[in-house]
């Protein structure tokens, strides 16, 4: 499975409304962080479970069902998590 | 002292610490260079910041003490604000240039 797939497998416990990852990891050849290998994604994410909660938190929940994942597969990560009122 | 120490030290011996990779003359990431913009742009004077590549045990040991995996990591008066998304959405509200006049 690929790392995007893996991704989008983990984020599914959040049920979220729509998923929309982007893969820049191009846009970072070269430069330091990238000689580690890590991937950059952009992400933004829609799910009703992050109602209620600040922005800190809703990151906080993604990272957590990411878990491994960001500990070096994934070498940065751009957030922007919504709720389906909030789109 | 341990790495933790160190860094409990650090975010409480300055109002304003950004934990980042390079320098704010040099940043070696992109979104280190957007945290330190943003922050520029607040007019934060007395910006401490913490170079991460320095310092392979600040760069893990800071993942550990918010339970934050990335880096940038800004805080203010020793607590945890967020990384450059978070510090983003707050400037764009205004939130941020709220937190840093009244706390710092």
């Amino acid at each position: 499975m690929n790392l995007a797939a893996a991704i989008h497998e983990r984020l599914e416990t959040l049920s979220p409304e729509s998923i929309d990852l982007v893969d820049e990891s191009g846009q970072h050849v070269g430069h330091a962080g990238a000689a580690s290998g890590g991937s950059h994604f952009n992400l933004t994410i829609v799910s009703a479970q992050f109602a209620g909660m600040g922005t800190l938190a809703r990151h906080r929940k993604i990272y957590a069902v990411l878990g491994p994942l960001m500990q070096r597969e994934i070498h940065a990560l751009a957030i922007r998590a919504l709720t389906p009122d909030e789109l | 002292m341990d790495t933790k120490e160190r860094i409990q030290q650090t975010v409480t011996g300055h109002p304003v610490v950004l934990f980042m990779k390079g320098t704010p003359d040099f940043p070696m990431c992109g979104f280190s260079a957007s945290a330190v913009q943003i922050l520029d742009t607040c007019g934060v004077k007395a910006l401490h910041t913490v170079n991460v590549l320095d310092d392979p045990e600040v760069r893990q040991g800071i993942k550990d003490y918010a339970n934050w995996p990335t880096i940038p990591q800004l805080y203010v008066n020793g607590e945890f604000v967020g990384g450059s998304d978070i510090m983003k959405e707050m400037y764009q509200s205004g939130e941020l240039q709220k937190l840093l006049e009244e706390k710092a």
